[in-house]
């Protein structure tokens, strides 16, 4: 065994799981990338709150205007969800290109918003399709938008006694489609991103509407680019409107050179990557 | 030459009910009654002088057994390494660290956990040095690795031919006046053959047991060369041979990180013998790159001179070869390795040199090919150029520059003996089994669609099976390792009492089916099926002497022993045979019953009867034969073996992002006389993967201070299931006279011929945009670079 | 701390620390040691097991968390001395070479053809990304678990491709 000694708790329920939380704690869904950085000795939390067991966290609900997407749902529960597709298309994309097959079966979509890494790929997705944070914690229940959620890398806005019990995703409207594309560490789709995009978009009488573009691998967070959406709303979303509104990709963004990518080249990435999530979104959305 | 009854056929693995069931053995499936766990605390400095150590928080932490320094063990002297020249390594660091990862302290206590607990607890003071990290400064000695020395060159290998000053001298002459012709151009590349991190899935793992009373040790290893190992800790300790027995059970893979002799299997025997209780140290793969070798570490010059019209007129190669901050095994023999194929199969003057230098960086050593792929790399690389600056067609300037076929022997521009060769047939087969022609259509179609689509090739000539013991003379043997034995090959070949048979190699293999192999080459000659035939090895008490597996070399050399072992074993079990049946040995004939007279089923004698006979000499009565029913076999080799072959690889680039994806893959390997084809068809498959992990994906990359950025798998991507295709394996079979089999080697093949196949199709897909040359990896990052680049 | 869970069929319980590995628990307590570690990062799936029958790499699991569930480990695999048609594929097609990825490879590719017993090559390759092989280039291991799934749906597999074969 690798990690350093730690104090380790299951609660039962949220309550629980609230009073057990402190300044040295850890909350852990499925510990994909907890454990790691553990086993490393990278983190070294004195006390891990295992919600794992917290009955009712493991269900995607479809109800009103919005779907649910509860603490426990899997990377794979999620790629695969009918509901899921159907209203955040993008997310799910993003889930089905989260780690390997193992990693799909224990991680869950929560867990993964919550450690909040620079090039993990489901932030883009929760991103575009604008979701809502749901956070608990002894005091109560507080909604955080995904804009404000990703703070910096490995860094949420969830204080050390909250957890990020949920998240709300608007359903999809007619003329609203998303999608989500990368180029991976390795090359294709796989690994980490080097770069990525998610895109959700609402056409209406042959011209974008509304529209949420973010990428994720390029900066110190997943983020939207605003001026890629702004610059898209009111074209037709033809390959040169696209072309020309993913230009803005980096706008405002601050671009980090990493071992995969250069400045120069993780911002080129980022408008084909935007560019090819945005044709995606638009035929999604038929 | 072996009939193709039993050899030639797709047996079935004999190792594989094992290891599908998870029940092999590996060495850390091995924990002795009382084992005690060592923790190593490791610098994270590249250079530093170390002040001081604390020890005392970690000796009295929980299940603390004993924690050493340089102090406890540098009575013992350096890790003893094969070709040291100048500096070989502290078992712990003394006094100074030279690469980040050196061992400084190691810890030992109940647990593996409690020990890892320790190890954080032991404080040393250091301070820092500059680091010598860069090849080229290295070389201009800019800083010393070692300021005891007053350079950081090891040793500079230059051939051209080998061993011949005035040859050398003649051959520089001779490619100065091609370039100063008008009717020749000189193309050059300056190209990185980038360091890499073997990365065998298994660890490394070692335990050791010391029984005071027969004063003896009982080591396991996960080594390819347990001979080897033995050697070194007989000379370490002062024992004789037979006071220490190294066994390597399951390898989980070696690729040449396991063809060492490493500090931690020296100081696990030093704590097993000082604590009087098992010692297990099993390597974690964070800390691998310091603790294993790596391999490659190139940068140089490569130059073809040759005319317009396609014939080559001369190769020159300047290299800087990285050694690392200590000499470990082969360390400095390795760019000799590359030196032997230097001109590759080629008939063209050749002046080739590698400087072998030390930095702060961990040793490096064999890695699979080992020099041979670093020189194939700069050749093919080369060549290819050329083939592109002149308009000329891959294939033809290839061909006419081939040594034409022979099959007794010829001396290569770079001063050595190959032993047979066809390597026009073999191109031409890949041409005809790719249907180059077709492939050619294919992208040039692509382009006209604005894809970027390329067709790269490659022909490549190794050396392996090192022998004959001659070479010995050169520090192919394991001399130091106080065994004064070259690298023979030794099989033993034993019916027992009850006619099954049990085979013993000195052979270490890590997967490459010897078990199975070994046991289709015995059952040839006695008929004995593969299923009543049992191969040990990887065992000093079982093999008396055994050189281990590496450098392709186990079935061309001991397979080779074996054959003939297996052969004496025939003939006196014809004697008894003949005894029995009261007939002329000459006139018996084996198979899987027993003996019988040629043409005379009924007249037999059945394998039960034969070996009973052998252990009850009386029934051989007045035969004059011997009881027993086995022959040893030391197998010296006339001449190493030089595979050769040819490869082609399709791709496709994405201009907007650099990524490249291998569509098609095609090879032409020629090892000779094939024993296992599915086992050949295998070791092809690796190793063609390890040479694509280095064109694509694999990089071991040093900051200016030396600390390693790619020290875990995260960082360091070997290739996946989805990032290769499947691939055509054919073949040409141009056998060998080096041995009975007429097998040459065929593990280091594949891995020698692809990655600058990989890169010289990256490089024709990019032609229109004019990219001339893109250094490995070729991660996106950097092919978009080059296509920027080429954009200007 | 106390944790029970069902081994291959048998129910097993022991005390460990919280920060015991699920693989270490199977490895050492249990001692069967066919389920491997090959690095610390959760990279080379080499500790994948089934957990309530899905794959899941058991050096990225506490036991703690493994409490009250079923796994089955590559010496789960066989039965009554019969092969698994994946370990069968393995052997038949020489999915394997050094042995040390393949109990991991193995309870991939079974979780695999439990869930879509036709994959595509495609599908095979995704669905086994998450396990490293150094030995093989993965091209008969793909082989093995297209053998495996042709003898799961009970048609003949296809025959091997030693030479040629793209």
């Amino acid at each position: 065994m690798y990690p350093r000694t730690f104090d380790y708790v299951a609660p039962s329920s949220l309550d629980e799981a609230y009073s057990a939380l402190g300044d040295d704690s850890k909350v852990m869904a499925g510990g994909m990338s907890l454990i790691p950085l553990m086993k490393m000795r990278l983190f070294s939390p004195g006390l891990v709150v295992d919600i794992g067991r917290i009955g009712g966290l493991d269900q995607i609900d479809d109800s009103g205007d919005h779907i649910e997407i509860g603490a426990l749902v899997r990377h794979a529960t999620t790629a695969s969800s009918d509901v899921v597709k159907a209203n955040a298309e993008a997310l799910a994309m993003a889930a089905a290109l989260t780690g390997d097959v193992q990693v799909r079966n224990r991680g869950t979509t929560c867990g993964a918003l919550a450690h909040a890494d620079v090039a993990a790929d489901q932030p883009a997705g929760a991103l575009a399709c604008g979701a809502v944070m749901v956070v608990g914690s002894a005091s109560g229940t507080r909604e955080i938008d995904a804009a404000d959620f990703f703070v910096d890398s490995l860094t949420s806005a969830l204080e050390p006694n909250e957890i990020l019990t949920s998240i709300r995703i608007p359903k999809t409207g007619a003329g609203e489609g998303s999608a989500y594309d990368k180029l991976g560490r390795r090359g294709g789709r796989s690994d980490y991103a080097v770069a990525g995009a998610g895109a959700w978009v609402k056409k209406s009488n042959g011209s974008i509407e509304a529209a949420r573009i973010a990428v994720t691998g390029v900066g110190t967070k997943p983020q939207l680019a605003e001026g890629v959406a702004q610059a898209l709303i009111g074209t037709d979303g033809s390959d040169d409107a696209v072309k020309a509104a993913a230009e803005k990709a980096v706008d405002g963004i601050t671009v980090l050179e990493d071992l995969y990518g250069s400045e120069e080249y993780k911002a080129h990435l980022a408008k084909v990557y935007i560019a090819r999530a945005v044709k995606q979104a638009l035929a999604n959305a038929g | 030459m072996a009939t193709k009854s039993a050899l030639g056929g797709s047996v079935r693995r004999r190792e594989d009910p094992a290891l599908i069931q998870g029940l092999g053995n590996y060495v850390d499936d091995i924990t002795p009654h009382g084992t005690a766990y060592v923790a190593f605390v490791r610098s994270p400095y590249a250079h530093a002088k170390i002040n001081s150590i604390d020890t005392s928080a970690a000796q009295t932490a929980d299940g603390v057994v004993a924690v050493y320094t340089n102090d406890d063990v540098a009575h013992l002297g350096n890790l003893i390494a094969q070709v040291v020249v100048v500096r070989g390594r502290p078992l712990l660091a003394n006094g100074e660290v030279n690469h980040a990862g050196e061992a400084v302290a190691m810890v030992i206590a109940e647990t593996t956990t409690q020990a890892r607990d320790a190890a954080e607890l032991v404080e040393v003071d250091y301070d820092p040095l500059p680091a010598v990290i860069d090849l080229k400064e290295a070389a201009a000695d800019a800083a010393l690795v070692h300021d005891d020395l007053e350079t950081n060159v090891v040793v500079t290998w230059e051939a051209g031919p080998w061993g011949d000053e005035e040859g050398i001298a003649a051959t520089k002459q001779t490619i100065a006046d091609a370039k100063a012709r008008d009717d020749t151009v000189s193309v050059t590349i300056e190209a990185v053959n980038q360091r890499l991190i073997p990365v065998p899935i298994e660890p490394r793992s070692v335990v050791a047991e010391w029984n005071a009373g027969y004063q003896r040790f009982r080591v396991h290893s996960s080594t390819q060369v347990a001979h080897a190992l033995m050697g070194a800790i007989k000379t370490t300790f002062n024992l004789d041979a037979n006071q220490v027995h190294v066994t390597a059970p399951e390898v989980g893979g070696g690729f040449g990180v396991k063809l060492n002799i490493y500090n931690d299997e020296i100081l696990v025997c030093f704590a097993a013998q000082r604590l009087g209780r098992p010692v297990k140290w099993t390597e974690t793969r964070r800390e691998a790159p310091s603790s294993s070798i790596q391999g490659r570490g190139w940068t140089a010059t490569a130059t073809l001179t040759g005319t317009k019209d396609g014939e080559i007129l001369g190769y020159e190669l300047d290299a800087i070869a990285d050694m690392g901050a200590y000499e470990q095994n082969f360390t400095a023999a390795i760019p000799f390795l590359g030196l032997f194929v230097g001109s590759g199969q080629y008939t063209f003057p050749t002046h080739w040199k590698a400087t072998c230098v030390f930095t702060n960086t961990m040793t490096t050593d064999a890695y699979r090919g080992a020099g041979r792929p670093e020189a194939a790399y700069y050749l093919e690389r080369v060549i290819d150029a050329y083939c592109r600056e002149i308009g000329a067609d891959p294939f033809e300037v290839r061909k006419k520059a081939f040594i034409p076929q022979f099959y007794e022997g010829a001396t290569s521009p770079i001063g050595f003996t190959i032993d047979t060769g066809d390597y026009g047939t073999n191109l031409d087969k890949l041409a005809e089994v790719a249907d180059y022609e077709g492939l050619k259509a294919e992208r040039d179609r692509a382009r006209e669609e604005g894809r970027y689509l390329g067709i790269g090739v490659s022909a490549y000539c190794e050396v392996c099976g090192f022998a004959p013991t001659a070479l010995s003379e050169l520090g192919f043997s394991w001399s130091t390792y106080g065994l004064p034995a070259g690298f023979y090959g030794t099989g033993l070949v034993r019916v027992n009492p009850d006619a099954s048979v049990t085979v013993v190699t000195g052979t270490g293999p890590s997967g490459q089916g010897h078990q199975t192999t070994w046991a289709q080459i015995v059952s040839d000659r006695l008929g004995i099926p593969v299923g009543k035939i049992r191969v040990i090895h990887g065992d000093t008490e079982e093999s008396p002497m055994g050189a281990g597996t590496f450098g392709s070399r186990s079935l061309a050399v001991d397979g080779g022993a074996t054959f003939t072992a297996a052969e004496r074993v025939a003939d006196k079990a014809r004697k008894i045979a003949a005894h029995l049946l009261e007939a002329s040995a000459d006139d018996i004939e084996l198979d899987e019953a027993g003996g019988h007279v040629t043409g005379s089923p009924d007249s037999a004698v059945a394998w039960d009867d034969i070996a009973a006979a052998a252990y009850l000499p009386h029934r051989l009565g007045e035969s004059s034969l011997e009881g027993g029913l086995e022959s040893h076999v030391i197998f010296d080799p006339p001449n190493a073996t030089w595979p050769f072959g040819a490869h082609l690889a399709m791709v496709e680039v994405d201009p907007d992002t650099g990524d490249v994806k291998i569509l098609k893959y095609f090879t032409v390997d020629d090892c000779g006389n094939v024993v296992n084809p599915m086992i050949v068809a295998g070791q092809v498959h690796g190793g063609v993967v390890q040479g694509i992990g280095q064109a694509m994906f694999e990089e071991a990359i040093y900051d200016a201070d030396g600390n390693l950025l790619t020290g875990s798998l995260l960082d360091y991507p070997i290739p996946t299931a989805s990032d290769v295709p499947f691939f055509s394996l054919n073949n040409t079979v141009t056998p060998t006279f080096c041995n009975s089999l007429g097998a040459k080697g065929i593990g280091e093949a594949g891995t020698i011929g692809s990655a600058q196949t990989i890169v010289n199709a990256v490089v024709d897909a990019l032609e229109p945009l004019g990219v001339k040359h893109i250094d490995m990896p070729l991660r996106p990052r950097r092919v978009w670079a080059a296509i920027q680049e080429a954009r200007g | 701390m106390e944790v029970s869970m069902t081994v291959n069929g048998r129910n097993v319980s022991a005390d460990v620390e919280p920060r015991t590995l699920l693989v270490h628990f199977i490895r050492e307590n249990l001692r069967l040691t066919g389920t491997h570690v090959g690095c610390e990062t959760g990279y080379c799936g080499a500790c994948t097991v089934h957990v309530d029958g899905k794959a899941v790499k058991s050096c990225t699991m506490l036991a703690v968390q493994a409490d009250g569930t079923e796994i089955k480990t590559i010496e789960g695999m066989a039965n009554n001395g019969e092969l698994h048609p994946v370990q069968e594929g393995f052997w038949e097609r020489h999915g394997l070479q050094c042995g040390f990825c393949t109990p991991g490879m193995i309870m991939s590719a079974s979780a695999l053809l439990d869930s879509n017993n036709d994959p595509t090559e495609d599908e095979i390759r995704h669905g086994i990304e998450g396990n490293l092989c150094r030995c093989t280039g993965y091209h008969n291991i793909v082989r093995a678990i297209e053998y495996a799934g042709a003898k799961m749906r009970g048609v003949e597999p296809p025959p091997p491709d030693w030479e040629g074969g793209e």
